[in-house]
């Protein structure tokens, strides 16, 4: 109740001020403030029973808030206004359904010039405003302050608007439709300035369905219209509804009309609408029989394959699955099998890159003999690729490609791809292959590669960007699973270790919890034998900062090891810790043993950790006390609640 | 090295008539003696596609932006109007709309390097309902404005009524005051949600006392925000920024890249040309200036400092360190000289609005080039000449790096750039044209014209005999040899689609119509 105590005080010397005389509450400024702020506690019912009693508030008591909050709609602080317009439908429902129609919704689309913020919050609100309007039958009220929320300059103000008018057109009745809803999105078409009409684009896909024929017959050549405007804006959002809006016309029209649409589309001299016309291929793919699809789509893409611009066969190269899954698997394997074997043979990086990424889901769609056919001399050219990026790309798929060629062809082709990319000079190969270790374990087992697989690990663990470092990091546990005890104690252990040592403390830090991991990866005998010796020796580390990576790890071990071992093992080191000559190795020794006291067992924590606490609290160093004193009442409440 | 074909071309075709360029406005005249501050000095000028808006900007960081008067009758204007003498040919006419302060001096602190708040470069960009959008830069920081007209409203008939507490009625303008959000436990808002969407229930009809705030709208008043900052991309000065035709695009050009952005995203851009050399010391050629084709979204062209402009197919890769073409013209090696490359530097390039033609000015000379021939300029138009016996001196002052700038009119029939004491030129690029004009930027721009020869020679001899007299401060002699380097015209724009120019000579805004 302490804030509140500060604002009742502040409040009363507002309510006293009623006479005002002090310069001071002459600024109106202050004002508003100060009455918000009795909106954040409103839970202090005597704050209100003031306002009653002074002549201030003519209102009653418990509507002083929403009072505030209907004329913070107008505040000049926009925070302010924030506020108001994300409680909209509070305000909504002190008004009544009635005057929300007649007076809020109105009010809301005459004060449409405020900042963009507030306008988004308002555009979002008002796409869930159907309950307070009246229901769907008055759902219509809503769509004038959203028509003009999309013409405004701020795109994401638009597309909220487009999204909740969608919302609302998808609720409202048929005859409301065609009566308000289709007229809006003529107007904004027809709009004077472009941000009108790239919102109109959005909407279509709404109106459509319902309109009556001739109705149809116009929204299409609009539509189409739009696809030609003047400004590239517009033809692109053209470009990017047309899959929504295709979806919802007859099949009839649909090869005529929107097909007509599609190829002025993808022969538009900007690069950016064309790019868009790549995604709307997979779409209307999708929406056509198969035989149209080859007739129409098919060229289409094995155009945009060879387009002038990359960016366009960049496109290509990203959409290629769907693409793929729209025309089918046949003309896959007759017409996209070659265009993707040229896009994986592209001059640019970009466009290899993006299509190297997707070699396996590719060879997936194909059978085995084809991909090995065609595709796989593309992959090997690119594992020497000149591009970092490019062999990047391939090794974090390339894996993949092992269970859909089998285990001969995997062994015969791709092993040495594998074993290539692994001596990369280039770390972020060899990490992506390593990351994907497990997908060829199932298919040949981890044997054929561990030969090369030793080196790689060692040399990206010795990597003199500690980011590497810690990426192999990561994959430690995975790798660990995948070769399994065996392979690990001899060869990955003493790396585990080393990287206790790093200089760079990221490093260290992810190492403690590597040897967390490799605990319950391997269980607690295990690390008996393979860790926890190696750790605690390095206590007596010359250095502080890497005792203190020990307690660190320690008190990540404990929980995985158990009380047992945690009370014969590690707790003695840590108190021992206790006596070491850096306060900060004393105060976390003391984190450590708050961490621990919820393992072991209660005699344990009066015996052993409770006493070191206490010599801690009585230390010279004020950080140390602090943090002692904090484990030791933290242990009070285990006490008590148990 | 008169390019453009020479003299028996005139006969065939009628020429444009040269242009009688007439003084229409100034804006910030310097009285006579005046001290010109240095934050004052306007640093950039440009126009917008549709002619109707100007801007500036100065050393100061800040940017004006002036309206087109003459072709609207609304409101406050007309009177204007008809107090003003009806002429048949309307010019031009553009009234001072708003300023705002577009960038602060900064200090990088990782570098140690001040960096200036001047604006290098301002671009406009597509005009959205009745919101004028630009995009301003300094050497390191390009900023997104969006300048609007906002109604200054008044509230009244609040809930609770202020005034009874107040005895002071509470003017809230739109624009806000900047006052900091003060809500005290910032947290504490959703508590409030919570508590009046759950712990209160309405009556069905509503509460009737309760009503909305009434907002009386008075007089509009230009508003500038800051949308969007596109920052940290740039190891070295910007010098140039241009939009691309797509409207969502543009870029940014500093000595050694240039990056390409998209104008919602100022996160991250993308590094198309990069010319640094792995060792700096191999360093040979600098970029100077870039811009966009006016209409195909892939092509662009940058200069260079060693006088040669390259053509690049954003098509053809991500990386565009290769061109497409090359335009440049090799100097004969007999006139080589210590000069010849840094007077052979290019400081502007600008294309034609059609996009077949690219201009392109150096120290000495305009040129213009047609997109499709590398090797030769179509016309070369001398425009310091006469200044090649003290290239020496003006080495020794710095003056040798001057940038000029330089435009084309927006039928593409005339080019112009600035020069020293404050005179520009416009000559005639169509095919026989003799145009070459020598103006100065006062209130009496034809006054050096009439020594102008009408002989169809575009070496710029002309100059050296212009008698200098009256306003001047230099007093040049009659060989112009005491030219006034202090007082130069570097920026000036050419309105888009009439024969009017606004030059900008240290603080002052001239504007001529034809």
């Amino acid at each position: 109740m302490k804030d509140t105590d500060f604002f009742f005080s502040a409040l009363l010397k507002l309510v006293e001020g009623s006479s005002l005389s002090s310069p001071k509450f002459q600024d109106g400024l202050r004002l508003p403030h100060l009455r918000s702020q009795i909106l954040l506690f409103p839970n202090c019912p005597f704050l209100f029973s003031h306002f009653h009693c002074s002549e201030m508030a003519m209102i009653d008591e418990p509507l002083y808030p929403i009072a505030v909050l209907i004329d913070e709609l107008k505040n000049e602080d926009i925070q302010l206004r924030l506020n108001s317009i994300r409680r909209l439908s509070t305000i909504a429902r002190a008004l009544g359904e009635e005057r929300t129609r007649k007076e809020l919704i109105p009010f809301l689309s005459e004060n449409n010039d405020d900042d963009d913020e507030v306008l988004l919050a308002m555009a979002e609100e008002l796409g869930v405003f159907i309950p307070y309007v009246g229901g769907v039958e008055h759902a219509n009220v809503l769509l004038p302050p959203l028509e003009t929320l999309c013409t405004v300059e701020e795109t994401c103000v638009r597309d909220k608007a487009v999204e909740s008018l969608c919302r609302i057109g998808a609720q409202m009745r048929e005859p409301d439709l065609v009566e308000s809803f289709i007229p809006l999105v003529k107007r904004l078409a027809a709009g004077e300035w472009f941000t009108a009409r790239v919102s109109s684009c959005g909407l279509f896909h709404i109106a459509y369905p319902s309109a009556p024929e001739t109705l149809k017959t116009e929204l299409r050549a609009i539509y189409s219209q739009l696809c030609q405007d003047d400004m590239p804006m517009v033809r692109r959002s053209a470009a990017s509804n047309l899959g929504k809006f295709a979806a919802t016309v007859e099949a009839a029209h649909l090869k005529a009309d929107i097909m007509s649409i599609f190829e002025d589309l993808t022969q538009d001299d900007q690069d950016s609408v064309r790019l868009l016309a790549v995604e709307g291929c997979a779409a209307l793919g999708k929406l056509l029989e198969p035989q149209d699809c080859v007739a129409h789509i098919l060229p289409v893409i094995v155009n945009f394959s060879q387009d002038k611009s990359w960016r366009v066969r960049y496109m290509v190269a990203n959409q290629l699955y769907e693409l793929c899954e729209a025309v089918g698997p046949e003309p896959t394997r007759s017409d996209l099998v070659p265009a993707y074997v040229r896009l994986l043979r592209d001059n640019e990086a970009e466009v290899r890159i993006a299509a190297a990424g997707k070699v396996t889901k590719f060879c997936r769609i194909l059978n085995p003999e084809l991909a090995i056919q065609h595709i796989l001399p593309c992959v090997k050219e690119l594992s020497s690729d000149s591009s970092q990026h490019v062999r990047s790309a391939l090794a974090s798929v390339i894996m993949g490609m092992a269970p859909v060629l089998g285990k001969d062809a995997t062994i015969d082709q791709l092993l040495p791809i594998f074993l290539s990319l692994l001596k990369d000079e280039f770390p972020d190969v060899r990490l992506n292959i390593i990351s994907k270790l497990d997908q060829v374990n199932q298919v040949i087992g981890i044997d054929l590669l561990s030969q090369s697989l030793l080196p790689a690990i060692v040399e990206l663990a010795e990597d003199r960007h500690w980011r590497v470092r810690l990426a192999i990091i990561e994959y430690i546990p995975l790798l660990a699973s995948q070769l399994g005890v065996g392979f690990f104690d001899d060869k990955l252990g003493a790396l585990c270790m080393q990287w206790l040592k790093d200089k760079v403390y990221s490093i260290r830090d992810a190492a403690a919890n590597n040897v967390k991991r490799l605990a319950e990866e391997f269980g607690p005998d295990w690390a008996m034998q393979h860790i926890i010796p190696q750790v605690l020796d390095m206590i007596n580390n010359p250095h502080y900062l890497y005792r203190m990576t020990i307690l660190h790890a320690i008190s990540l071990l404990a929980p995985v090891m158990g009380p047992e071992i945690t009370c014969s093992k590690l707790l003695p080191v840590v108190i021992n810790a206790a006596k070491d000559r850096v306060p900060n190795i004393k105060f976390n020794v003391a984190k450590v043993l708050q961490s621990l006291t919820p393992i072991v067992d209660q005699s344990v924590v009066d015996k052993t950790i409770r006493p070191c606490l206490v010599e801690l609290s009585e230390d010279p160093d004020v950080d140390v006390r602090f943090f002692a004193s904090q484990a030791l009442q933290a242990s009070d409440q285990i006490m008590m609640s148990s | 090295m008169n390019g453009i074909g020479g003299e028996e071309v005139t006969a065939r075709a009628e020429p444009a008539r040269p242009l009688e360029w007439k003084f229409a406005q100034v804006f910030g005249e310097r009285a006579f003696g005046e001290e010109v501050q240095e934050v004052d000095i306007i640093s950039a000028i440009e126009f917008d596609k549709t002619g109707d808006h100007l801007a500036t900007g100065d050393r100061g960081g800040r940017v004006v932006l002036f309206n087109r008067t003459d072709t609207r009758d609304h409101g406050g204007n007309r009177r204007d109007l008809e107090m003003a003498d009806y002429s048949p040919s309307r010019h031009p006419e553009f009234h001072y709309k708003t300023e705002f302060q577009s960038h602060e001096p900064e200090f990088d602190y990782l570098k140690s390097l001040e960096i200036e708040e001047k604006i290098n470069k301002i671009r406009w960009c597509q005009t959205a309902n009745s919101a004028l959008f630009l995009l301003s830069t300094n050497d390191k920081t390009i900023k997104f404005w969006k300048v609007q007209e906002k109604k200054v409203k008044k509230v009244c008939d609040m809930n609770v009524d202020p005034s009874k507490a107040l005895g002071n009625g509470i003017v809230c303008s739109s624009i806000s005051t900047s006052s900091k959000p003060c809500i005290a436990n910032g947290g504490c808002v959703n508590r409030t949600f919570n508590y009046l969407s759950t712990d209160f229930s309405f009556p069905p009809g509503g509460i009737p006392f309760l009503h909305l705030p009434r907002v009386m709208s008075h007089e509009t008043s230009s508003v500038a925000r800051c949308r969007r900052i596109y920052a940290h991309a740039h190891d070295y000065h910007i010098n140039s920024i241009s939009n691309n035709s797509d409207g969502e695009t543009f870029i940014s050009a500093d000595d050694l890249r240039i990056n390409l952005w998209n104008l919602e995203i100022s996160s991250q851009s993308f590094n198309i040309v990069d010319v640094k050399p792995a060792n700096m010391e191999d360093l040979t050629e600098v970029i100077t200036s870039a811009e966009f084709h006016p209409s195909h979204c892939n092509m662009l062209a940058y200069s260079s400092s060693k006088g040669s402009i390259r053509l690049i197919d954003l098509r053809q890769s991500a990386l565009c360190d290769t061109h497409c073409k090359l335009f440049e013209e090799l100097e004969a090696s007999t006139s080589r000289s210590f000069f010849t490359e840094i007077i052979a530097s290019i400081s502007d390039i600008k294309f034609s609005k059609d996009g077949r033609h690219l201009l392109s000015r150096d120290y000495m000379t305009l040129k213009l080039w047609d997109i499709n021939m590398e090797s030769v300029p179509v016309a070369t138009f001398q425009v310091h000449e006469h200044l090649r016996p003290k290239l020496c001196d003006l080495y020794e002052n710095d003056s040798i790096f001057d940038k000029f700038e330089c435009c084309l009119s927006g039928d593409g029939l005339r080019v112009a750039t600035g020069s020293y004491s404050n005179l520009f030129r416009v000559f005639g690029c169509s095919e026989g044209s003799t145009e070459a004009t020598t103006l100065e930027a006062n209130k009496n721009p034809m006054m050096r014209q009439v020594q102008t020869p009408s002989r169809p020679s575009r070496s710029l001899g002309s100059l050296s005999r212009v008698g200098r007299r009256g306003t001047d401060s230099s007093g040049a002699d009659t060989n112009g040899n005491a030219f006034d380097f202090m007082t130069k015209l570097l920026h000036l724009a050419w309105h888009p689609t009439e024969n009017s120019l606004a030059c900008a000579t240290s603080n002052s805004l001239y504007m001529y119509y034809a």
